[in-house]
């Protein structure tokens, strides 16, 4: 053929083009036939359709493309000192990245691990170097922030909280909610964890507002070095969603997967909102000083990147595959956000235990009311007095807001995505197992009892995990002195008295809490306490807590 | 008044003096030196556990009730897995810089060459070489590469993992990266069939023992098992020696001054990884609990894999015998390779020394059988010690 015969000539003084490349490459792989290799990660799922790269992906192109993002990250990291930009940052701000920063690189390192599942749950090799760049990508996102995290701890005016960072990840009842989200991409059943999970949900869909939304706000706040990582970071999810919707596509070819994916897709997408709305939401519109009634509320930008994009155009087109969509969730997770103040009372929550943090909150203010009722009407009159009365108990002496006569009442955490219940009319309770467990809402208590079960609809699920471990923080201290539990954690700074935690953004020694002041205090298990009631008095309270309460001025 | 008032003017360090405005280090770690490197800042105890920190343990855990992560996953036994730190101190900027330099590298290399039409002038017997053996030992790259990403899952700290990761990212990119070249130089050569180095792969009885050794590597289901075995026993008994003893030596006296380079890459990175493998490996020799039971496990596998990569060594020795010129001998690279997997032994602590080779006809040597034989009898002198 003279048109082959031309292009061979042209392209033979050339590399050899990229789609020949990715066929070769992908040409690596072979079928063991001396020692078959055990299926090391347990699934139910069936995958017999080798996963396609559309994206054409090799690794001598990849390694000098981060690298120069790499250099485009550092540099500006230094050019960020040179403009001092710790000078005009503001605190309310970095406060809240000691939380942010010391969850964030154990979701990525995990996201690292969960390649080695995948490359080897999919059949054929195309996409194994799709895999392995994502596992590479991972581990640098997770270098990345720790180095970030070190940045600020050597440049910010506070670096208590950043220096105990990844043994407060250990310690604290917020960070748990992350290791959640964390432990959820590599543990269980591989194909619900490393693809639905992370790929299909965490990063296809929440992955925007995790590190394209943090971003400006940051930027606003006078943050720039935290844009520069973050949209680094953001520039690889696009590529981790391809692989995602590839390996997606090949489990899609399986009837017998359809089940299990309902029930994955509904899992993941409800506890995705749960732990990302709950932490993204509370550090974007609670951790700016930024209020702008033009910008976007994040109410706002869900509903862009969430609902139509991803809900839109993602999910919703899978179910001309046969996938049965849960719609009545997504507009239920949405509704939460705009209707039922669900990232409102997390940050309530966040302050009423502001002892139990490892970074600082400052009351909000006028400033703040105006803007929150400007973009959410109604919110003053819900979460006005509680701000004026945290401002109120900031100094030290005061009684801590959590034991004061507010009308507060300490939350139920949810045993499946770990968040409080904070939206009280959605509280769940059921016994699982002949145990007793709290339930921020329907699907969690869904999540708990069948989809983390042996067995879904009457189908044996062997591989799929469970929930373990100590999961609520509360329990763990039960009974507890506050100051005990603050010492026992680690979250005092190096004078051995005084708190990394402070309800206020004031530098001033004399300002901050030591352990002296919260001590006399107990923590208190409303799980446990729950579970030594008798069915009628538990009845009561769950009426009683579904109720919700009102906010006294103290 | 409240708080909130009373704002400093400045957020940045040393704006003022007040419990805790001095502590600029992550204070919840030993480092392994005076102060802690750059690398020990970014990796260390990123991936917890309930020693450090978990107040509340893993809280998700397999169906079978394994967690996240568990001690389980090796036979090996450590009394503090958190004492290790990876030689190579590679985190993710170091790793792009030196997987980047690399890169970059071998397309200047291959660019010269082509441009000074360097592929043509290759010998044509070595032709037949690159085309069907450097072609078949690309896969065997590719297979360990793919052994150390599944095993990167396993380790019980952060500081494990990231030494198996980045040598799994060292070990698929020089898999490729023998892949691009042959597919380049090989565009350049007429009639260079690209396929030929697979089939040989899959199907020339010089490759078979070592195609068996690779998936016996990637089939362990230990993943220290499958570090060791890839670092300790079948880099140095089979890498090395195709990579160093046969294509650095043999490729100049063919007119073929560009595969060294490229090879040259795989021979830098294996020697960041032999130096992390030994570190790990060591200290767990090192254990006061352990370093019997561990030995003793290693000294197993060294017997397990040793067996099969000896045997693959051996029948790989055709090879030596195709160039035109013979600038080596295959005696010579494997007794070099016989060396260096006993010194690696030492350094360690197992036992490592393998008989020298028997001064016999190739075909005899290269059965199963007596490969085999060879490297399970008992060895003297040196082994006492
Ligand atoms: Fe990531
Ligand atoms: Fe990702």
């Amino acid at each position: 053929m003279p048109d082959g015969l031309t292009l061979n000539k042209i392209t033979s003084q050339k590399g050899i083009g990229i789609t020949e490349a990715a066929r070769r490459v992908a040409d690596l792989g072979w079928t063991p036939s001396y020692v078959k290799e055990a299926m090391a990660f347990p699934t139910d799922y069936k995958i017999s359709k080798a996963p396609r790269d559309p994206m054409k992906q090799v690794l001598r192109s990849y390694f000098p493309m981060q690298e120069e993002k790499d250099n485009r990250v550092y540099g500006a990291l230094d050019a960020a000192l040179r403009g001092d930009m710790f000078r005009n940052v503001e605190p309310r701000w970095i406060e809240w990245m000691k939380l942010f920063l010391a969850i964030i690189p154990f979701p990525e390192i995990s996201a690292a691990r969960s390649m080695a599942t995948l490359g080897q749950l999919a059949p054929g090799d195309d996409l194994r170097t799709g895999f392995t760049m994502q596992m590479i990508d991972e581990f640098r996102h997770s270098t990345i922030q720790m180095n970030l995290k070190k940045w600020y701890m050597e440049n910010y005016i506070d670096p208590a909280g950043f220096d105990i960072t990844e043994k407060a990840f250990g310690k604290c009842y917020a960070t748990t909610i992350g290791r959640q989200f964390g432990e959820a991409f590599l543990t269980g059943d591989a194909i619900t964890a490393s693809n639905i999970y992370l790929q299909v949900v965490a990063e296809t869909a929440f992955t925007n507002t995790l590190f394209v939304a943090m971003p400006s706000e940051a930027a606003r706040n006078g943050d720039y070095a935290l844009p520069t990582v973050f949209l680094s970071v953001q520039s690889d999810e696009s590529r981790h969603i391809g692989n995602g919707h590839s390996m997606l596509m090949s489990v899609l070819k399986e009837p017998d997967n359809h089940l299990l994916l309902e029930r994955d897709i509904r899992y993941s997408f409800w506890q995705n909102h749960m732990i990302v709305d709950a932490a993204i939401g509370t550090i974007i519109e609670y951790g700016t000083k930024n209020r702008d009634k033009n910008k976007e509320s994040y109410a706002e930008l869900w509903h862009r990147w969430i609902f139509e994009d991803y809900y839109r155009t993602y999910m919703l087109p899978l179910e001309k595959y046969g996938i049965k969509i849960h719609h009545d969730d997504v507009h239920e997770a949405f509704d939460s956000i705009v209707k039922k103040n669900y990232v409102h009372k997390i940050a309530q929550f966040f302050s009423a235990g502001w002892w139990a943090n490892f970074w600082r909150i400052e009351a909000m203010t006028e400033r703040d009311f105006e803007w929150f009722e400007s973009k959410y009407p109604g919110w003053y009159d819900e979460f006005g007095v509680w701000w004026e009365n945290y401002a109120k108990l900031s100094k030290p002496g005061s009684v801590p807001i959590t034991f004061a006569d507010t009308g507060y009442v300490y939350p139920h955490r949810c045993w499946s995505s770990l968040v409080p219940c904070v939206i009280r009319e959605d509280f769940q309770i059921d016994e699982v197992d002949g145990e007793l467990y709290t339930y921020a809402s329907e699907v969690d208590r869904w999540t708990h009892k069948e989809a983390f079960a042996a067995e879904y609809q009457g189908r044996p699920t062997p591989a799929m995990g469970r929930f373990s471990g100590r999961r609520q923080w509360e329990e763990v201290y039960d009974g507890w002195d506050l100051a005990d539990a603050i010492q026992d954690m680690g979250f005092v700074r190096p004078d051995g008295k005084t708190l990394v935690a402070q309800p206020h953004l004031s530098f001033e020694e004399k300002d901050m809490w030591t352990l002296d002041h919260v001590r006399g205090h107990t923590i208190r298990s409303p799980l446990l306490a729950l579970r030594e009631m008798t069915p009628q008095q538990r009845q009561a309270h769950v009426e009683e807590y579904r109720k919700g309460f009102k906010i006294r001025r103290v | 008044m409240t708080m909130q008032e009373t704002e400093t003017t400045s957020a940045a360090a040393g704006a003022k003096v007040f419990p805790g405005s001095d502590s600029r280090r992550y204070n919840y770690f030993e480092p392994k030196g005076r102060k802690a490197t750059h690398y020990e800042d970014v990796t260390v105890d990123v991936q917890p556990d309930p020693e450090r920190y978990l107040l509340q343990n893993w809280i998700i855990s397999f169906g079978d009730g394994t967690p996240t992560y568990s001690k389980d996953w090796t036979a090996l036994k450590c009394t503090d897995w958190h004492g290790f730190r990876a030689p190579d101190q590679e985190w993710e900027r170091t790793h792009y810089q030196r997987q980047s330099t690399i890169v970059g590298m071998i397309q200047n290399v291959v660019e010269n060459a082509r441009r000074a039409g360097a592929p043509q002038r290759f010998d044509k017997a070595w032709v037949a070489v690159l085309q069907n053996h450097v072609g078949a030992f690309k896969h065997a790259e590719y297979g360990l590469g793919t052994a150390l990403m599944r095993a990167q899952r396993y380790g019980y700290t952060q500081m494990v993992n990231n030494a198996i990761l980045t040598n799994a990212s060292y070990k698929l990119r020089f898999a490729q990266d023998l892949t691009l070249y042959l597919a380049e130089v090989g565009s350049d050569i007429g009639g260079f069939d690209l396929d030929a180095g697979k089939a040989h792969w899959l199907d020339d009885p010089i490759w078979q023992p070592c195609r068996e050794a690779v998936e016996h590597i990637r089939a362990a289901t230990d993943f220290l098992e499958q570090y060791f075995a890839v670092n300790l026993v079948f880099e140095p008994l089979v890498g090395e020696l195709f990579r160093s003893g046969f294509v650095m030596q043999v490729a100049a006296a063919q007119n073929d001054f560009s595969t060294p380079s490229v090879i040259s890459a795989a021979e830098a990175d294996y020697e960041r990884n032999l130096a992390n493998a030994v570190e790990l490996f060591a200290l767990l020799l090192r254990d006061p609990a352990h370093g019997e039971d561990n030995r003793i496990m290693l000294q197993s596998w060294f017997t397990h894999h040793g067996g099969l990569a000896v045997k693959a060594a051996l029948q790989l020795q055709p090879l030596w015998s195709l160039p035109r010129v013979k600038a080596a001998s295959f005696a010579d690279a494997f007794e070099r390779a016989r060396n260096r997997v006993a010194a690696i032994g030492r350094e360690i602590g197992i036992d490592a020394d393998l008989p020298a080779l028997p001064p016999v006809e190739v075909g005899q040597v290269a059965t199963p059988a007596a490969a085999a034989a060879a490297v399970t009898a008992p060895v003297n002198g040196a082994a006492a010690e």
